[in-house]
């Protein structure tokens, strides 16, 4: 392979002008599979014989876990790569997706209370999935605390990216916790080597909304890292003249 | 109970169901709209510089 790619990825230029085609097919993307998905998972799937309706939050919830944990893992990755390789657009990725992921968890975890109320008969119990993804939260809190507190941005991303790739620690205990602990959490609803336990027509929907939620982190996340950049490079040519043409 | 109210009521647990769908999307908007204002604010306030600039 050509080291001339990894220089061009790591280009904040190439990246803004690649991301910008992307970024309105992703938005469609988005758009169309969770309008499709949320109206499929709340009218025309059937309800579950066990807990009825209450049931039609996994289409919410499930997603925003799925986003919550994958996110954690890509801000390790862009640690490393920040840390080895100095890349700056890792470092941008980075800082960028962190307020995202903590959105998704919060997501997860509040649809999650209020789903365990009908179901559980409690909003909240101290139980080993839960509690491993509040601290997942709070590991998403202080990667951004942390990127503000420190004004140069150099130390700022050695420390992130550094917190960052400690923390990965906590996804196979998110991820094993149903299984190593007792809890009131139901197993994983998917898996690659087995098929569904439910219907077609239940998780159909379930997919088209995971898939939804990955796009719309992606335009998230390209609409933040653009406007990065943009900051970032502020004094470059190329940006001088981006902005004239918006402006 | 009518149909539609049947519909958004599911059996009890239709608070559960649209609080989580109504929060959830107010999460989503939120995460595209705040971007999309900061972009703006960055463009005005390069257009603001720029008139300066000429006059």
């Amino acid at each position: 392979m050509k080291w001339t790619f990894f220089h061009k990825l790591g280009s904040p230029k190439w990246f803004y002008d690649i991301s910008g085609r992307w970024l309105p097919w992703f938005a469609v993307a988005a758009v169309a599979l969770l309008a499709v998905g949320s109206v499929w998972g709340l009218f025309i799937a059937p309800q579950d014989y066990q807990q009825g309706n209450s049931f039609r939050i996994i289409y919410i919830h499930v997603p925003a876990a799925f986003v919550a944990q994958s996110c954690y893992v890509m801000l390790a990755v862009a640690g490393i790569v920040s840390l080895v390789w100095r890349m700056k657009l890792a470092d941008v990725a980075l800082k960028c997706a962190a307020p995202i992921g903590a959105w998704m968890t919060f997501v997860a975890l509040l649809t999650g209370a209020i789903w365990g109320k009908p179901t559980w008969g409690t909003y909240w119990v101290w139980d080993a999935r839960l509690t491993s993804m509040l601290i997942l939260l709070f590991l998403y809190f202080g990667i951004i605390a942390l990127g503000q507190a420190i004004s140069n941005r150099d130390t700022a991303a050695k420390a992130t990216a550094v917190l960052a790739i400690v923390g990965t620690v906590n996804i196979p205990i998110i991820k094993y916790s149903v299984d190593w602990w007792n809890t009131l959490h139901q197993p994983a609803t998917f898996t690659i080597t087995e098929k569904p336990a439910m219907p077609v027509e239940m998780w159909l929907p379930l997919l088209l909304m995971v898939l939804g939620f990955y796009a719309l982190f992606t335009v998230s996340l390209f609409m933040r890292m653009r406007l990065e950049v943009l900051h970032r490079e502020h004094k470059t040519r190329w940006v001088r003249d981006v902005l004239e043409k918006l402006s | 109970m009518s149909g539609l109210s049947e519909l958004f009521d599911m059996g009890g647990h239709g608070v559960y169901v649209w609080s989580c769908y109504a929060i959830t999307l107010v999460v989503l908007v939120l995460n595209v709209a705040q971007p999309w204002l900061a972009r703006r604010r960055l463009v005005n306030e390069e257009a603001r510089r720029r008139r300066r600039e000429v006059m």
